[in-house]
């Protein structure tokens, strides 16, 4: 799980030094900059350069390819639908310009701490103070989101279990019922906690 | 630190029938134990030692405050340790969960950082500091949560069945731990033995509060109860 979610990796590559600042400030240049690339020839190097990111952050290959295989559920079905379509060169670009960005993304996440990343957030929202956000509340929000992920994952495994155990693999209430209960559940606990933590303003 | 409640009876919104009723105790022991039949107010009792529940009617004071007026003070000094780590863990790695409480208190990074690495290594989840905090078994997430409140030093610390969902090793792990710490301790358990040397405990039957005493006695009537 850790892997597929590209969650942060500990290490001391020059990519785990760099500043998250530094490495947001790469990846929104990398999405801009896609916009650019327009051939086979420069996607080819756009994706080469995700992938020279990998060795640069000490990163095993068998995490890369646990992070690329879900991919394909989304990007091979886009592919077939593009090739119908619009054609073989104007594919290749758009598949792999979505690629590449989400292996250089998964790179800032692999070599970034959620809480350096949540502070660059924080930070960048400080401004709209003005207009009553309160920055804090959206790093935490964004913390929560990212800690519920494998938390619905752990959820909806189990209630599909029991779902299985009960002979209902068909039944689509048995899986979302159980699922809606539990997760409102894990909310409300999850509150009790965050309030017990002194988070509770 | 002095707990005092008096005349606590609490009933949840949208529902009839109480949660706890008519409880009157005073306690300042190192050690107090909780334990009761499933649904016999002792969650709600336990919430209300650090203001997560309001009494409905009476008082609840923790030290000088009243839990119902200055509820933050309360957090502050009381830690709360949930059944379910899960529900607790907020952060996605084990350093970052330990850290994330230090930080709202305003510490400074750097000591935020010292101390996470202390309690880390006092907890023994050291080498799991920067492991994703859901992958950790069930014990190791239980010790990871207590690390996490007590790296805010609480000066008591209202643990709800920590163990309950945890096997024999882990339960020993999280009471061994629990057994060895300096702060006084209100333990809500189902686990008998936990409780066996402790300086009091309460028993709670049909949302009241029907025994305090030693512990000796107290296994005694709960087993008389459940009989």
């Amino acid at each position: 799980m850790n892997g597929a979610l590209g969650l942060y990796r500990a290490g001391t590559s020059p990519l785990h030094r760099l500043p998250a600042t530094a490495k947001l400030t790469g990846l929104a240049v990398a999405g801009a900059g896609s916009v650019l690339v327009d051939t086979p020839a420069q996607t080819a190097a756009f994706v080469a350069s995700g992938l020279a990111l990998y060795p640069l952050a000490r990163v095993p290959v068998r995490v890369l390819v646990d992070m690329v295989r879900p991919l394909a559920w989304v990007l091979v079905p886009l592919a077939v639908f593009q090739v119908v379509f619009i054609g073989w060169g104007r594919t290749v670009v758009l598949v792999g310009v979505i690629l590449a960005l989400v292996l250089v993304a998964n790179v800032v996440t692999l070599t970034t701490r959620t809480t350096d990343l949540i502070d660059v957030v924080v930070a960048l929202c400080r401004p709209l103070r003005f207009i009553g956000v309160d920055p804090l509340r959206v790093g935490l929000a964004l913390n929560l989101a990212i800690r519920c992920v494998p938390l619905m994952a752990d959820l909806a495994g189990e209630v599909r279990d029991a779902q299985r155990a009960r002979g209902l693999e068909l039944s689509p209430r048995a899986f979302v019922v159980p699922l809606l209960v539990r997760a409102l559940h894990r909310a409300d606990d999850l509150g009790d906690a965050l309030a017990a933590r002194g988070f509770d303003d | 630190m002095l707990i005092d409640i008096s005349g606590v009876s609490h009933v949840y919104a949208g529902r009839e029938d109480p949660a706890l009723t008519d409880v009157d105790v005073r306690l300042d022991e190192h050690r107090i134990g909780v334990i009761g039949a499933n649904g016999s107010g002792k969650s709600t009792f336990a919430r209300l030692l650090n203001g997560l529940v309001v009494p409905s009617r009476g008082k609840v004071r923790v030290g000088e405050w009243d839990t119902a007026r200055d509820g933050r003070e309360v957090r502050r000094k009381v830690g709360f340790c949930f059944t379910d780590p899960d529900s607790q863990i907020v952060m996605p790695t084990v350093a970052e969960d330990v850290a994330f409480g230090l930080r709202r208190r305003g510490l400074p990074k750097a000591e935020s950082a010292a101390r996470v690495d202390e309690v880390l290594r006092a907890y023994g989840l050291d080498a799991h500091a920067d492991h994703a905090a859901h992958r950790l078994s069930g014990g190791q997430k239980q010790l990871l949560a207590l690390a996490s409140v007590l790296a805010t030093e609480p000066e008591l610390l209202v643990m709800d069945e920590p163990t309950t969902l945890l096997d024999l090793r882990n339960s020993r792990m999280v009471a061994e731990t629990v057994a060895g710490l300096p702060q006084q301790v209100v333990l809500v358990t189902h686990h008998l033995e936990m409780v066996a040397d402790f300086d009091r405990v309460l028993v709670f039957d049909r949302t009241r509060l029907v025994h305090d005493g030693s512990p000796e006695e107290s296994v005694k009537i709960y087993r008389e109860l459940m009989a």
